[in-house]
């Protein structure tokens, strides 16, 4: 196994299940099942023992293995110098599960999605671009830009929402950009997390093909886990490109006043995803975009910025739902850190994180007190 | 699903009670070079009743039971010797209630150093509790149970010297007050008018009872800290300086280190003094106090003060020191066990020679650490040998040391500290045989069938 050097140098101190100034636990996994195991470091102790023989690539340690949201808390705050490599270990164990083929059904199944539908809802590739209809988004050309949107904004209903304001906003703003629509592919992220190193790798050398085929220089994505995927796993497959999560390029307009905006009162606490935060260091482009805003009161969750808790949609959980559900559900304990702040609006730059946070304020039975908006949304309801 | 593990999962929830293999093998072992041993089931409480109606299963059917929080004491306190259940504490986190004038605090059984930290730090930032340097994640209840150190320890004793009630759930599962909260909805005192009945439990290592609440003194947290190093290369001085700064009484903490890497470290000994103050000129002054005291060591030119470097302040000044942890990855190997024998300061020298004559015997890499508790009543002496998880034959020659230091420990006069099995078995030999009797004794009355931590303090 990759890493398999590494994995026996894990103390199990449990500094990588907290946050930086001890405030509470902040790996999902451990706060939803509390056990060890699904820590960290106890990830780290059973891969070894497997490795060893020691135990067997049962049901729990398969769930135990997949339940990690890859969401990088652990890499932030493990004191030892190989915290860079946790995830990536998580991952390489997964890599030898995938390859023994002895994983969760619903890993397989989402994976056995990807390859034969080339997204995880079994829908027609041929409806991937709908999303853009009555949008005056146009299939890339020469466009300064490609919008690649991934496959939860193209499929999924709520995420769809998202895209088109994001498609809008950005024409709006002048910025030329163009969309592959039905020729848009799987980015891989979520598959590499998933362990299918191989099918991630076809994937991102197709995109990587086509993308240069058409002269592609720069992408912007809906979705931090596409931009991730782009812009540290690509590079490595030959794909060089200028990539910017939405945000990143939102920003500098809102602030040079390219895009006017009016006032929109409203308290607002802005959710982290981990993909663009801790995997990405970006975490003052959602905040600029919300604190340019006027009538906007910015307030912070306690657990915010390289410490921000997972919503559990990371690493292929928001297809599995292995981490999902009951009343320690990692959505639903960061909805309640939301409604401690006071705060109206859940702001969130990931369309799987918005899924994840609505779900959570269902469940929560808070729909009169919260309300998930992409950023996106909330500078659209503010433009002037 | 065995009958026990249903019995259980009626108790803690399906979802926080375990009997797999996954479970069994974590919790068979610590961080540290002990044996494994299996558990049969892991659960997860949130309350004191629910931990009640463990130990009633288990006293019904003689089934061991484990307390376990952090599980980073290193010397297999947590590690199931004869199986059973082991109670992992670390859902019951719960800060009930702060008295800031009285300076106290209750908190539940499970809460880590860390949460306790973090919760004070927003919300009472004058007050504190003596945080030790084991990770954030330990356990306020398994570090007051192990008669731990801290910050403070220099200043107020031990860890638990600073508990002030506690509740525990007894192995017949009544749960039981202690201290002033018997009596009293105050928790101030954990025996103190009253005979003392905390020394039931603490250091008990969970063979008499569980802790479920720990009532905590605090103590004022000034808004500055700071930090000096006095170095000498003379072991048999370092105790007079210790005498010299403790007489101050302006000192916050002092810890002692000594060890062969990296090289700016070598052949000395570093007197690391922390001081606090509210102003700069409190602590300007307990820097002059600290450097008046030791200025004839310098006259003689037996020591000096090292200019800390800036980048190195923030390490010795974190709280818990994240650096302590890290010294298990020295060799790559993610393993460090110590030997830390409470005893007499004056046996700082001989101790420094010890470890150094055992490094070089068993060929390892070695720390040796001492935090000083009370005024210079006794200090904790850290026997730390860092090993290699993946090189068993490192690992034996740790184990081997680390057997040495205990047979020179009692030898010195030293009290072992949180002792493995072994370490409290040659206590129980060297012990008064009357002193050995009274445990016993209580042992036997307090658990007749023997289900609590079994191995632990068992007098035959």
């Amino acid at each position: 196994m990759k890493y398999e050097e590494i994995v026996h140098r894990c103390f199990r101190c449990g500094y990588c299940k907290l946050t930086s100034d001890y405030t509470d636990f902040n790996c999902p996994a451990y706060r939803k099942f509390r056990f060890e195991t699904y820590s960290p470091g106890g990830r780290m102790w059973l891969i070894r023992a497997w490795l060893n023989n020691e135990i067997k690539n049962s049901e729990r340690f398969q769930d135990i293995l997949f339940s990690c949201a890859t969401c990088a808390n652990c890499v932030e705050h493990c004191v030892f110098v190989f915290s860079e490599d946790l995830v990536n270990i998580f991952i390489a164990a997964r890599e030898e599960m995938v390859n023994k083929g002895i994983i969760p059904p619903a890993v397989r199944d989402y994976l056995k999605n990807i390859r034969i539908n080339g997204n995880p809802y079994k829908e027609p590739q041929d409806e991937r671009g709908k999303w853009a209809d009555g949008t005056s988004v146009e299939t890339y050309k020469d466009q300064d830009y490609l919008f690649y949107v991934g496959c939860v904004g193209s499929y999924d209903e709520r995420a769809k929402k998202i895209a088109r304001v994001v498609g809008n906003l950005l024409l709006e703003a002048g910025i030329s950009i163009g969309i592959l629509g039905d020729k848009e592919k799987c980015d891989g992220n979520e598959v590499r997390a998933l362990g299918e190193a191989g099918l991630f790798q076809f994937l991102a050398e197709e995109n990587i093909a086509y993308f240069k085929e058409l002269g592609v220089k720069r992408i912007i994505t809906l979705d931090p886990h596409a931009f991730n995927a782009f812009k540290n796993d690509y590079p490595g497959l030959g794909g060089e490109f200028e990539v910017y999560h939405y945000t990143q390029i939102l920003a500098p307009l809102i602030k040079s006043k390219k895009i006017p905006l009016a006032e929109y009162k409203a308290k607002i606490t802005f959710h982290d995803p981990c993909y663009l935060g801790r995997h990405n260091g970006e975490y003052d482009a959602p905040r600029k975009i919300l604190g340019a805003i006027p009538g906007v009161e910015m307030v912070e969750m306690e657990q915010n910025r390289e410490n921000a808790f997972c919503c559990g949609g990371g690493g292929g959980n928001f297809f599995t739902d292995i981490l999902g559900g009951g009343e320690d559900s990692p959505n639903r304990i960061r909805v309640q850190g939301a409604l401690d702040t006071g705060a109206q609006i859940i702001a969130v730059a990931c369309p799987q994180c918005a899924k994840m946070m609505e779900d959570a304020i269902k469940s929560e039975e808070l729909d009169d007190r919260l309300e998930v908006l992409d950023v996106a949304e909330i500078v659209s309801r503010a433009l002037s | 699903m065995t009958d026990i593990t249903q019995a259980l999962a009626e108790i803690v929830g399906e979802g926080y009670v375990s009997d797999q293999p996954e479970e069994a093998y974590f919790y068979a072992r610590d961080p540290g070079l002990m044996p494994a041993h299996e558990p049969d089931y892991v659960v997860v409480p949130k309350t004191a009743e629910e931990i009640q109606k463990v130990v009633r299963l288990a006293n019904r059917d003689k089934i061991p039971i484990v307390p376990m929080g952090a599980g980073m004491a290193l010397t297999g306190l947590v590690i199931p010797l004869k199986g059973g259940i082991v109670i992992d504490m670390k859902r019951m986190t719960g800060i009930l209630a702060i008295n800031e004038k009285a300076r106290l605090v209750i908190v539940e059984g499970g809460i880590s150093q860390g949460l306790l930290k973090a919760y004070l730090e927003k919300n009472y930032p004058k007050l504190r509790h003596s945080i030790p340097d084991s990770p954030a994640t330990a356990t306020i209840a398994a570090n007051v149970m192990i008669h731990g150190q801290g910050r403070l320890s220099q200043q107020y004793g031990f860890n638990s010297d600073m508990v002030a009630g506690l509740e525990v759930v007894l192995p017949s599962g009544e749960i039981c007050k202690i201290g002033s909260c018997s009596i009293s909805p105050d928790w101030f005192s954990k025996g103190a008018p009253m005979p003392d009945l905390s020394g039931l439990f603490l250091g008990w290592f969970g063979a008499t009872g569980i802790i479920t609440k720990v009532a905590l003194k605090l103590y004022p947290k000034k808004k500055m800290r700071d930090v000096e190093i006095f170095i000498t290369d003379m072991e048999e001085i370092v105790p007079d300086i210790v005498h010299e700064l403790t007489y101050t009484e302006m000192v916050e903490d002092i810890t002692v280190f000594a060890q062969p890497l990296p090289m700016i470290f070598r052949d000395n000994h570093h007197i690391t003094i922390f001081f606090t103050g509210d102003t700069d000129t409190e602590l300007e002054f307990k820097r002059k106090m600290v450097w008046d005291a030791l200025d004839r060591f310098i006259k003689s030119k037996d020591g000096g003060f090292m200019g800390v470097p800036p980048v190195m302040k923030p390490t010795l000044l974190d709280s818990p020191q994240r650096s302590v942890t890290r010294f298990a990855d020295v060799k790559k190997g993610g393993g460090f066990e110590y030997s830390g024998p409470i005893i007499l300061v004056e046996k700082y020298p001989e101790c420094s020679r010890k470890i150094r004559e055992l490094a070089e015997k068993y060929d390892l890499g070695y720390s040796g650490m001492a935090r000083i508790i009370g005024r210079g009543h006794c200090m904790m002496y850290g026997f730390a040998f860092t090993f290699n998880r993946a090189d068993p034959d490192m690992m034996e020659r740790t184990r081997k040391a680390l057997h040495e230091v205990s047979e020179y420990a009692l030898e010195a006069g030293g009290v072992f500290w949180k002792p493995t099995v072994n370490e409290q078995k040659m206590a129980l030999d060297k012990m008064d045989p009357n002193t050995r009797n009274l445990m016993g004794m209580i042992k036997k009355n307090i658990d007749p069938n023997g289900i609590m931590n079994p191995g632990n303090w068992e007098v035959n």
